[in-house]
């Protein structure tokens, strides 16, 4: 009774051994803040056995929970969704928990440094105030008028599409934090807080588009967009921010002439 | 697994410990409460709209004062004091230069603003910047303005 449990476990380890085989070892080179420590963030190598196959925040995960202990990093749901580790992984920005090992060439040492633009509060976590106050700026709730009505507020498929790209923002910066006109002037709103407020100036429920359009159309709002692409190519959730951004222009220019 | 090597203090920063952390780095003008609520004017809005509109007037104007003046009919060594007063006896030439400069300096003067605010960090930087940029735009306008409308053929 019990041998064939014994040869099933067995086999479940000499699979896990040959497993082992497919391991590489990579380097992470993580650049390490810490105030109570230095004033300086410092580059720090760090040497793994992995699976190409699994993630880099595995990896951080391997280097936090065997190796050092005093790494910090956000991370909540770890499946792309919350949007807490948004950091740039060999000059990129992504989210740790959906970048693989394989993609990123492990034979270089693979780079992992919090992302620009926000203070560094230690390691990779950043202050992200800023970013959520821009968010808040926006107002991104449903705004109406009049009496609620006694059923839900109904929709068209037609309607609901015109917005369905913004409604994808996971709120992990990696947009804002790759915009150059952010990086040198944290007044300016950034694609993420753009990317809200046109998710309900294009909602056809919504009836505050124009005290949104109003606050974006600010000397800090969406005219100082240069459509470097860069949040295009930073959304993890492969938002067409800039094109919203245009949108919002667009939309503006329109209302006023 | 290993860890090839541990923080390592350098002599000047081993001061620093939980009672006395190193000073954290402001990012450069957060958003804070002190932030002054700025008035909300449709101005970028002109101005961008401008750009792109007299962009495409000073295409068809540049393209064609660089024609006429570079290629056709000699080429550059025709153009001399006796070809400009030729051309500026005509309103039609006043008109275009006088356009061109306006549109020119204009663009060229937001364009250079644009620059200013993406990439001067401090307020004050920026401030002396763009009044240097203003006062420059104002008196090229201004001196290129009054020669068109003032040009005096038979000076001398």
């Amino acid at each position: 009774m019990s041998t064939p449990t014994l040869e099933k476990h067995s086999d479940a380890l000499d699979a896990a051994e040959s497993g082992a085989s497919h391991l590489i070892t990579v380097t992470l080179r993580i650049r390490r803040f810490n105030s109570e420590v230095s004033d300086e963030a410092n580059w720090i190598d760090y040497q793994l056995d992995i699976d190409p196959k699994e993630r880099v925040l595995d990896a951080l995960h391997k280097v936090k929970w065997e190796i050092d202990g005093t790494l910090t990093f956000r991370r909540s749901c770890a499946h792309g969704i919350c949007g807490s580790d948004a950091m740039r992984i060999n000059g990129r920005n992504r989210l740790a928990c959906k970048t693989l090992i394989k993609d990123i060439n492990p034979e270089k040492p693979i780079t992992v440094e919090p992302i620009k633009g926000l203070t560094v509060l230690k390691d990779l976590v950043v202050d992200m105030d800023p970013f959520f106050q821009a968010y808040r700026d926006v107002m991104p709730f449903l705004i109406t008028k009049g009496n609620e009505p006694t059923r839900e507020r109904l929709q068209s498929p037609e309607d609901r599409e015109r917005f369905d790209d913004t409604t994808k923002c996971i709120l992990c910066a990696a947009c804002t934090s790759s915009c150059p006109v952010f990086w040198n002037d944290g007044q300016y709103f950034g694609p993420a807080a753009i990317v809200n407020a046109h998710r309900f100036i294009f909602d056809s429920r919504d009836e505050g588009g124009e005290q949104r359009l109003e606050i974006l159309n600010d000397k800090d709002g969406v005219w100082r967009c240069r459509t470097t692409f860069n949040c295009t190519d930073a959304c993890p959730r492969g938002i067409e921010v800039t094109k919203a951004i245009q949108e919002v222009k667009r939309a503006l220019i329109t209302r006023r002439f | 697994m290993s860890s090839t090597d541990s923080v390592e203090l350098s002599a000047s920063s081993a001061a620093f410990s939980p009672d006395n952390p190193a000073p954290v780095i402001e990012p450069p003008r957060a958003r804070t409460k002190r932030t002054p609520r700025v008035t909300r004017t449709n101005f970028e809005l002109y101005g961008w709209l401008f750009m792109r509109l007299s962009g495409i007037v000073l295409v068809v104007l540049v393209l064609g004062h660089l024609l006429i003046q570079l290629v056709l009919d000699g080429g550059v060594t025709k153009v001399g004091f006796a070809f400009v007063a030729g051309r500026w006896a005509s309103p039609f030439w006043q008109g275009w230069d006088l356009i061109m400069l306006w549109l020119a300096m204009l663009h060229g003067g937001n364009g250079l603003r644009t620059v200013i605010n993406d990439y001067a960090e401090r307020a004050n930087t920026r401030f002396w910047l763009k009044t240097l940029l203003f006062t420059a735009t104002a008196f090229t306008i201004l001196l290129g303005t009054l020669v068109i409308f003032t040009f005096d053929p038979n000076i001398r």
